[in-house]
């Protein structure tokens, strides 16, 4: 396991709790929302990187194509089910 | 190879710390979306086309451009459905913070 890679992993796991002060801290929902969405993208990120570190890219990117369909269909539904209540 | 790989995933880990930095710093839920969508799309681009240098360009790598075009057709999906739910609940965009509307 080379420490560039490692390294790199750490960091973006730190920026994950950056992401995840907005989660916690956001005035709205939708701010939630908004950091779920980006603390999705740095998963698949973190997934290919994983299969880059151990040598099996050709699994892991299936795993990362999975996780962002599933997100996108995850925040698609709390923004439609959001749209129709009209108080925040 | 090696070597342009580490400085493309360098680039695109900077591109992720400023749309981190535009996501704790900005005022309001549309400024944030434009931090989050625009900033962090440029950032997965930059450290995938890395990733797929520094493991060598091989048919692995064609699959790896898969999941980046996958990222490029969903983000902006997501962020625009969020900021049109807000909009449409009536969150009031930021007005300079003084009490002029």
């Amino acid at each position: 396991m080379s420490p560039f890679l490692l390294s790199v992993m750490v960091a973006i796991v730190a920026l994950v709790g950056v992401y995840l002060y907005r989660v916690l801290r956001g005035p709205t929902v939708f701010d939630r929302v908004l950091g779920l969405n980006g603390v999705a993208t740095k998963a698949i990120i973190l997934l290919v990187l994983i299969g880059t570190v151990y040598g099996r890219v050709d699994m892991f990117v299936d795993i990362a194509t999975g996780y962002a369909l599933l997100n996108l269909v995850g925040a698609l539904a709390i923004a439609k089910y959001l749209e129709g209540r009209w108080e925040v | 190879m090696i070597a342009v790989g580490m400085v493309l995933i360098v680039i695109g880990l900077f591109f992720l710390v400023v749309a981190a930095v535009g996501m704790v710093r900005l005022p309001d839920v549309y400024s944030r979306s434009h931090a989050l969508s625009i900033t962090d799309s440029l950032g997965a681009l930059f450290l995938l086309v890395g990733l797929a240098v520094y493991q060598g360009l091989n048919m692995t790598s064609l699959r790896i451009f898969g999941v980046l075009v996958l990222i490029y057709l969903l983000n902006p999906v997501t962020a625009h459905a969020t900021v049109r739910a807000a909009y449409r609940a009536g969150v009031k965009p930021w007005n300079g913070g003084g009490d002029k509307s």
